[in-house]
């Protein structure tokens, strides 16, 4: 089994197309649960991970120069992040498959850990 | 843990109304976007940590923080409540404010507020019912336009003007007020009501929609009689009559899916816990002198729910129930509906005489079940060929595909011809 990182990106205006009436987000909840859930049923879950809050700060370079985002300039904002255990890239990428950030056209970026020690 | 069943509908309704009575009424849209944003902020959430114990305390605990951050950036910007007004002088000031604002007992009777606001003496009762829904039900604008099968451009037409006249309306309705309460009172009777109708009769082919109608229609009429000054006989009565009609539900369809006239519903479908709970409600009822068409209607009900079958109803305390409600509230539809039980009692010759009686019948004349009783009553003379064409006339006034279905069922009964 290898490690694998999901990081969850989308732009601001996508995911609130993707919202919608009060009925579409109990919609899309359970679809993130439901999807969750079933990661977690076959093992693949190391750590469900965290949200992260859109706004930030970004610190650059020598200089050191603190700038809010990185929504300013981000086309696409990691919203969050899943440790995922899976055979190979390619059954990761297949897990990634089922995430409902996908409906609303928003991008699982699939990242392998890199191992050490070997 | 799993989701409540249709939980951020509810929820919406409940902060929205919260939110509105923090914000003052013409900042209705401000609510709403600050709600959208709690809800966005669970589904940001919920995944990675699960959905909480208390999910609707989580989304209420969020939007009051969101309102502090609205408050704090907006008191001088915007006019809020004017009864904020002090309270929003100092930052020091303004968090215990709202956590004041937020307290359970304070939310409690939000939603029976914005119950009321919606039922504003300058809104047609659509335009009410509409905007029920829409608030206090957290239906959608297609939504709303699904329920009453109208368009979108329709219901948000009617939904905008309704906005605006409820954002000028300076402040919620005081529900503290026991003579105003009292005053629009059969306004929300009313508008409750015809949302249940909305539900219980209405175009919506989706069985499921209507099913979702007539709960909210039950849901809001609960919060009402919970309130000790909403806890009235008529509000007994309209719940009564409202649980007695939708324990019918499960059997209004038969099993392909059409519509069921009463006569030949499987009885054992109907709901046994609404229908125990519509009786317990209608003893309720039955105290002071107020007799309203609510109880009338619910005793009819009742009538019906305590017969095993169509033959054991007792008719004749059916008629006399009609002729009460003549009374309160005439009307041809009433009188058509008292003609067809004297019909069951004494025969469909007496029953087309009664229907031949009826004051305004012409008012009738594009009401399709005016036709369908008729031929009902024909055929049961065995006039096939004439009840065929009150059936085909039924069938041309058809206000949706079930009902359509339905009368040409009734039509393809005359077959056989005379």
């Amino acid at each position: 089994m290898s490690e694998f990182v999901f990081l969850y990106r989308s732009t601001d205006a996508a995911s609130r197309a993707a919202m919608g009436s009060p009925e579409q987000m109990q919609k899309s909840m359970q679809t993130w649960m439901a999807w969750m859930k079933q990661l977690a049923d076959k093992g693949h879950i190391k750590d469900r991970g965290h949200p992260l809050e859109r706004a930030g700060k970004l610190v650059k370079g020598n200089k050191r120069t603190i700038t809010d985002g990185p929504y300013a300039e981000a086309k696409d904002i990691v919203g969050g992040y899943t440790l995922i255990e899976a055979k190979d890239l390619a059954q990761a990428v297949e897990l990634s498959m089922g995430c409902p950030i996908l409906e609303g056209g928003g991008v699982v970026e699939v990242r392998p850990v890199l191992k050490t020690g070997m | 843990m799993e989701l409540h069943e249709h939980l951020f509908r509810r929820e919406a309704g409940r902060i929205v109304a919260t939110l509105t009575r923090i914000f003052g009424v013409e900042n209705l849209a401000l609510a709403e976007d600050v709600t959208q944003d709690a809800f966005c902020r669970a589904l940001e959430v919920w995944p990675f940590r699960g959905v909480p114990d208390n999910p609707s305390a989580w989304l209420m605990a969020t939007a009051k923080h969101r309102a502090v951050d609205v408050l704090r950036r907006e008191r001088t910007a915007r006019t809020l409540a004017p009864e904020l007004g002090r309270l929003l002088e100092s930052d020091e000031k303004l968090a215990p404010a709202v956590e004041e604002l937020f307290r359970t007992d304070a939310i409690k009777d939000d939603q029976l507020r914005m119950m009321f606001s919606c039922c504003h003496p300058r809104l047609p009762e659509t335009a009410q019912v509409a905007l029920m829904l829409h608030i206090l039900c957290g239906f959608s604008v297609d939504e709303v336009a699904g329920a009453f099968v109208s368009t979108r451009a329709a219901i948000e037409k009617r939904l905008s003007r309704a906005k605006q006249t409820f954002a000028g309306s300076e402040r919620l309705f005081e529900i503290a007020d026991a003579p105003d309460f009292a005053a629009r009172l059969p306004a929300v009777h009313r508008a409750l009501y015809l949302l249940f109708n909305e539900g219980y009769h209405g175009a919506s082919p989706e069985s499921a929609v209507r099913v979702e109608l007539c709960r909210e229609a039950l849901r809001l009429a609960a919060l009402l009689f919970e309130h000790p000054l909403g806890a009235t006989p008529a509000t007994y009565a309209l719940s009564a009559l409202m649980c007695l009609l939708a324990a019918r539900l499960p059997a209004r369809l038969d099993a392909a899916g059409n519509l069921s006239a009463l006569a030949d519903q499987d009885r054992s479908r109907w709901d046994p816990e609404l229908m125990a709970e519509g009786q317990l409600l209608l003893d309720r009822s039955a105290t002071g002198p107020e007799l309203t068409e609510y109880h009338v209607e619910a005793a009819i009900a009742a009538v019906h729910a305590s017969a095993a079958c169509v033959e054991d109803t007792n008719w004749a305390q059916i008629v006399s129930l009609y002729d009460t409600l003549m009374t309160i509230r005439p009307s041809p539809v009433v009188a058509l509906n008292r003609a067809i039980a004297v019909a069951q009692r004494e025969g469909p010759d007496r029953g087309l005489e009664e229907i031949g009686a009826i004051a305004d019948r012409d008012r009738l004349a594009t009401y399709p079940f005016y036709y369908a009783a008729l031929g009902e009553l024909e055929l049961r003379r065995g006039r096939g060929e004439t009840a065929r064409e009150h059936f085909r006339a039924a069938r041309a006034l058809a206000r949706n595909s079930m009902e359509r279905q339905f009368l040409e069922q009734r039509v393809e009964a005359c077959a056989g011809g005379d």
